[in-house]
């Protein structure tokens, strides 16, 4: 009994003991979470309800209700027009992303010669798609002319106008014909977005067991019915993983980022800007929790 | 025998799957190369050459002129070493906070451990913009909570020094530091409960097993976000620009290379020829990229590998 006790003791000890290391561990997280994250978004939510004044003392802020959102939505000339476009276009490139990804994770995971460089020059997007380096290509005027003396745009162009009449011809839905030809034009933008999220998928393709495609080939499946009933299952979960990094990372910078960093720092509008991000904020958790409510109904869990 | 096999269909379906695949890896890694290639063709170009209607990517005239323009505005040595000593400053600190987090909220629970993981998970999904401007006030008169002034009498500015940096990557905090935390979790997670118990048994204290048995067992996941962390850094212009809004650093200086360029190469009377500076400033950005490329030769395979192995699959 004594020795019971004594050993129970001993446990909860043990348990106290790794507790406080735990939270010994976190700490330096916490206390960063609380200065560089938890006041700063606090504040933001406080600007964003007052109007904001900066003299030679620091600044004043002075509590004038909801005024900074109404102006945001209804004054405001172009945030309506931005925030619509950049959700929109965030909520187009998710799927395109996502599948084109998947595909090409499939793809590098066969045995084939050059597999390794193939690889390394599909993940060199991780590197090269950042803010300032895209943000100076789109403006480099010797990229255009030699794209224009080569003809890749008009050549480009000319094929999916083609493409375009054809499948409108057929009775392909115009809505679909333009998604897709929209997205054979931007194939840049998302492969150089789909980076990571070829390694994730890629990464996860990998985990899957061997003998499950070896049954299956024994069964008689072909390499289309593996991949639609052992891979894609499989690989789902990841699905819902890659889902919501894309959406992380093309929430980070895009046009309404510029925005509202334009409202804050150029035209000293702090209140308003605070206000913007607010809203832009919560269009992105709604998002976030649809999107994640949707797939995770469907994502297979292996275990 | 030769003839049945050129003529069964599963060898001409493998023949014909192997060359759409050849054709679509190929197609699209020129699609990803081709900026470099333009970049380089650009680079090593002399100014006649650009408006040559004959020459489309090898030149004729070769020349330097435009490394070294790109490299006196840009301070090119200078900002070189300034971005790398802090971008190596923060990888480590980060990779060194983010595992120790990483650690605490995998083994280590507490009570309310999971309510501050959720708070892990909200500084991945809020836009940085959103938290940007008060950041940037609090930096600007920075207190840590109201003890700088007690100490000297009154805040410090911190924008324009490194300190911003050091502080959030010391404190687990800096960019994307969330996705790094939650890596570390996922992985220590994947390590057996019994390799721990085993050390404990052995006499070994929760800080010696971190250090001795899990730290090297995560390997993989350390190269993973110290990799990440460095790419990221190094190219980071949102929060560089804001709060090194006038330091030596490479996404700084490129961010404000077309404006330096016009500067000096028209002396500012702005009749300088619009596609020589494009010349010179596709060599800038050659330039600060170069290093990155460079580096990912040497350790894309760690990349490739490193990640398969630190369980943000499982």
């Amino acid at each position: 009994m004594k020795s019971i006790l004594k050993l129970r003791r001993l446990k909860r000890s043990y348990a106290g003991k790794r507790a406080q290391w735990g939270f010994l561990y976190v700490l330096p997280w916490l206390l960063g979470f609380c200065l560089f994250f938890f006041v700063p978004l606090l504040s933001s939510i406080r600007f964003s309800f007052s109007s904001i004044t900066a003299n030679s003392e620091g600044i004043t802020v002075k509590y004038i209700g909801i005024k900074n959102y109404v102006e945001a939505l209804t004054v405001n000339t172009s945030f309506n027009r931005v925030l619509t476009e950049s959700i929109v276009n965030i909520l187009v490139n998710i799927p395109l992303i996502v599948i084109f990804s998947l595909f090409l994770a499939v793809l590098l995971n066969q045995k084939f010669i050059g597999r390794s460089a193939a690889r390394a020059i599909f993940f060199l997007p991780v590197i090269l798609a950042s803010g300032v380096i895209m943000n100076l290509d789109s403006t480099s005027l010797v990229q255009a002319i030699s794209d224009a003396s080569s003809g890749a745009k008009v050549v480009r162009s000319l094929q999916s106008f083609e493409l375009e009449k054809l499948m409108l011809q057929a009775g392909v839905s115009e809505w679909i014909v333009n998604y897709l030809t929209g997205s054979v034009d931007r194939i840049y933008q998302i492969v150089s977005q789909s980076g990571v999220q070829i390694l994730i998928f890629l990464a996860g393709i990998q985990t899957i067991s061997p003998q499950l495609y070896e049954a299956s080939r024994m069964e008689g499946a072909t390499g289309y019915e593996a991949f639609w009933k052992i891979t894609f299952p499989m690989v789902s979960p990841l699905i819902l993983v890659n889902v919501i990094y894309t959406i992380v990372d093309s929430v980070s910078t895009n046009e309404i980022t510029d925005l509202i960093l334009d409202t804050g720092f150029t035209a000293f509008n702090f209140g308003l800007s605070s206000a913007m991000a607010t809203i832009y904020f919560l269009a992105v958790a709604l998002i976030l929790l649809v999107s994640t409510y949707l797939i995770s109904r469907k994502v297979f869990y292996y275990d | 025998m030769r003839n049945s096999r050129l003529l069964s269909v599963e060898f001409w379906k493998k023949w014909i799957w192997s060359f759409v695949r050849l054709v679509l890896i190929a197609g699209l890694s020129f699609l990803i190369l081709y900026p470099i290639l333009q970049k380089i063709s650009t680079a090593i170009k002399d100014k006649e050459d650009l408006y040559s209607p004959i020459v489309m990517w090898i030149p004729i005239h070769y020349t330097w002129d435009n490394f070294k323009q790109a490299i006196m505005i840009m301070d090119y040595w200078d900002t070189l070493m300034n971005t790398f000593a802090l971008s190596i400053s923060t990888t480590i600190l980060t990779a060194a906070s983010c595992a120790l987090a990483g650690y605490g909220f995998a083994r280590l629970k507490f009570k309310g451990s999971n309510l501050l993981f959720a708070g892990v998970i909200l500084t991945i999904l809020v836009p940085p913009s959103t938290i940007l401007i008060p950041l940037y006030l609090n930096l600007k008169d920075f207190t840590l909570m109201g003890i700088i002034p007690l100490l000297t009498g009154k805040s410090v500015n911190l924008l324009n020094t490194y300190w911003p940096f050091i502080l959030t990557a010391l404190t687990a905090n800096s960019l994307k530091a969330g996705l790094y935390i939650f890596i570390f979790r996922q992985f220590f997670r994947g390590i057996p409960k019994e390799v721990e118990e085993a050390a404990y048994i052995d006499g070994a204290g929760i800080g010696r097993t971190f250090s001795r048995i899990m730290l090297p067992n995560a390997i993989p996941a350390i190269i993973t976000v110290l990799l990440f962390s460095f790419v990221w850094q190094w190219n980071d212009s949102f929060f560089t620009t804001t709060y090194l809004s006038s330091g030596k650093v490479m996404s700084v200086q490129l961010a404000a290379l077309p404006y330096n360029l016009n500067n000096i190469v028209s002396g500012g009377s702005s009749q300088a020829d619009p596609f020589y500076l494009s010349m010179v400033q596709d060599t800038g950005i050659l330039l600060a990229i170069l290093p990155l490329i460079i580096i990912y030769l040497f350790v894309q395979r760690y990349f490739v590998e490193g990640i398969e192995r630190t369980g943000i699959v499982g």
